[in-house]
């Protein structure tokens, strides 16, 4: 269950900037999960040069936010009057670019990121169950980030800004806010979060070249469940999807164990909850074709 | 005959040419990557109908292709071992005969394509984008954790499958054969693009609110358009499958779907003959740049961001010119 929750929150992260990014600009953006390897890996590097964990989580919110921005200045710009399959095509491009340049720089082989000591060790929750620290502070972090977004989008001028640009592009430019720079730091603070979501999770998971597309997938089906645009949908799809995906992998085989022989049941038992969180997605398109917070 | 047709049929002729070339000069890999292009240009033809006709921005056909390439290797493996597929209701037992195969392909991947699209054709635009995907790694993943067909190691097969008249295990054969279906499979689209149906499917991708005005479902279009160039692609997958004599959910994973859409658009999207002139230049690309460098899929994505962002209608689109232009 908290494992579920640790996964969900970490989704979070992910699908918050890839849904910012189409609620404002109107752009579906597939190297968001390449933004996420490039967070991993300047963590990686930084934490193997310097040896702090907190140096390391800012690097990778730099490094995201930096290729987030640049990528926004050279090409993005150029996408968001063109039809979604251009948007498409373009950003599989740059995960070609992205994935193979890491590969060039970094090796095909994993890096390791080590969880810091101050949290290596177990906590004892109320309740007396046992549970890593380190997961614990990623479900801390990641509930703070969804408050901060919260508070950023509800109640600051930028978060203003934002919305109002969600809801009329033209308008907003014709009241002499600038657009362009707007829709960078919307671009690059999307970034950010993917790049700390993939150094967050690069301690527990190894840092290797496409460990991004799996997570960005993911992200799609959390954004298609919550609705796009929707920061408030993004949160609970990806409670939602995280706790399914860990509770079918766990309690699926043992179902199938009442009234089936062991080995058939583990397989279709895993079988079966690698399939979940898409039969999820399925449901919910039926009576819900726009998402549960999503605008018809 | 226009600028294009005249491309089309040069188009073909290099695909022919070559391994008749490469025949005579004694080099059977290159009738292998002749023929590996002829099945990529029928998975593009099939996703075609639905991209460039049909305006659905599918990004999980690769779905379509493995399943062709599954029904390939299940019932050949289970002909291989001599072991029944399924005993009740029906006998059913394995077989190494291609046309069956194919049948069987088509219709497995048809009617995936047919639960696929009924639920992700409820919705549009990037929703469908990310559903089809979400559809795909929803079979991948089930590949890969589903043990009793190879799970993550795939399938292999020993003996190529069997085409009555031909000995498939010849480069030369078995490349005509692909060539065969894939001129049948332009054939088909072509008359499908000519047809009532197609250009009512045209019509839904130009303007919805107007076919729905003369009394046409754009769903029920769309939905038939989905289920053909699912079932096409299935067919390639199968052939891709028997080229291999190996399957694996590699033939499912996204980056497959995402390279049957380069082909059509390094072609030219909406063309008839875009797929096939984009398979054609993608196994050169693979295979020139290949030897080059280890890392070639960084030219392959800046070539693809060029052609996005500056030379829309791909090959074809840059040849041909705007004469005959689909809108």
């Amino acid at each position: 269950m908290l494992n579920g929750l640790q996964f969900g929150v970490m989704l979070f992260l992910m699908s918050a900037g890839l849904t910012l990014v189409f609620g404002v600009m109107g752009l579906i953006n597939l190297a968001h999960g390449s933004l996420y390897m490039i967070g991993a890996f300047a963590a990686a590097a930084v934490a193997a040069a310097t040896g702090s964990f907190v140096l390391a989580l800012m690097a990778s919110l730099a490094a995201a936010a930096l290729a987030g921005a640049l990528i926004e200045l050279t090409i993005i710009r150029r996408l968001y009057d063109r039809d979604h399959l251009d948007q498409v095509l373009a950003t599989f491009a740059l995960i070609l670019i992205f994935s193979e340049g890491t590969r060039w720089m970094f090796g095909s082989f994993p890096l390791f990121l080590d969880v810091p000591p101050m949290l290596a060790g177990p906590v004892t929750l109320p309740g007396g169950i046992e549970y890593p620290a380190y997961r614990l502070s990623i479900i801390v972090i990641g509930l703070l980030v969804a408050v901060g977004m919260f508070a950023l989008i509800n109640r600051t001028r930028v978060g203003i800004r934002i919305r109002a640009g969600e809801a009329d592009r033209e308008m907003i430019a014709a009241l002499g806010v600038d657009i362009a720079k707007l829709y960078t730091f919307v671009f690059a603070l999307g970034a950010a979060l993917a790049g700390f979501a993939g150094a967050l999770v690069g301690a527990i998971q190894s840092v290797q070249v496409g460990m991004g597309e799996p997570v960005l997938i993911l992200a799609f089906v959390v954004i298609v469940i919550g609705g796009i645009g929707s920061i408030k949908g993004a949160f609970v799809g990806a409670l939602l999807v995280g706790i399914t995906d860990t509770m079918g992998r766990f309690l699926l085989p043992q179902i199938f164990a009442l009234f089936l022989e062991p080995s058939a049941a583990v397989s279709v038992g895993s079988a079966l909850a690698s399939m979940l969180i898409y039969i999820l997605m399925a449901g919910v398109l039926v009576f819900r074709p726009r998402g549960l917070y999503g605008v018809a | 005959m226009t600028r294009e047709s005249w491309i089309n049929v040069a188009a073909l002729a290099v695909l022919l040419g070559v391994p008749l070339w490469a025949l005579m000069a004694d080099e059977p890999f290159i009738i292998t990557l002749a023929t590996r292009a002829a099945i990529f240009a029928l998975a593009g033809v099939g996703l075609n109908l639905a991209l460039g006709t049909g305006g659905l921005v599918s990004l999980g056909h690769a779905a379509f292709f493995g399943i062709g390439g599954y029904a390939m290797g299940i019932l050949a493996s289970h002909a291989q071992s001599y072991a029944l597929i399924m005993e009740a209701p029906f006998l059913i037992e394995g077989t190494k005969s291609m046309p069956v195969i194919w049948l069987v392909a088509m219709v497995t991947s048809a009617l995936a394509a047919l639960a696929i699209g009924a639920l992700s054709l409820r919705t549009s635009g990037v929703y469908f984008i990310m559903i089809t995907l979400a559809f795909g790694q929803m079979i991948y993943y089930f590949a890969i954790s589903w043990p009793a067909y190879g799970g993550e190691d795939g399938l292999s097969i020993y003996v190529r499958n069997e085409f009555p008249g031909l000995n498939t295990l010849v480069p030369m054969q078995f490349f005509c054969l692909c060539f065969a279906i894939l001129c049948l499979a332009l054939l088909l689209m072509n008359a499908i693009h000519k047809s009532a149906f197609g250009l009512a499917l045209s019509a839904a991708r130009q303007n919805e609110t107007r076919v729905l005005s003369v009394g046409m479902k754009p769903f029920h279009l769309r939905l038939v358009a989905f289920v053909i160039s699912g079932a096409v692609t299935g067919l390639a997958g199968a052939l891709f499958a028997d080229l291999n004599r190996f399957v694996s959910p590699t033939m499912l994973s996204w980056q497959m779907s995402g390279e049957i859409i380069i082909f059509i658009i390094i072609g030219g999207v909406g063309r008839l003959f875009g797929p096939v002139i984009g398979a054609m230049i993608f196994i050169l690309l693979e295979h020139t740049l290949g030897g080059l460098s280890e890392f070639w899929h960084v030219y392959l994505g800046a070539l693809l961001l060029g052609i996005v962002l500056f030379a829309k209608g791909g090959v074809i689109g840059a040849l041909a010119g705007r004469e005959k232009a689909h809108d």
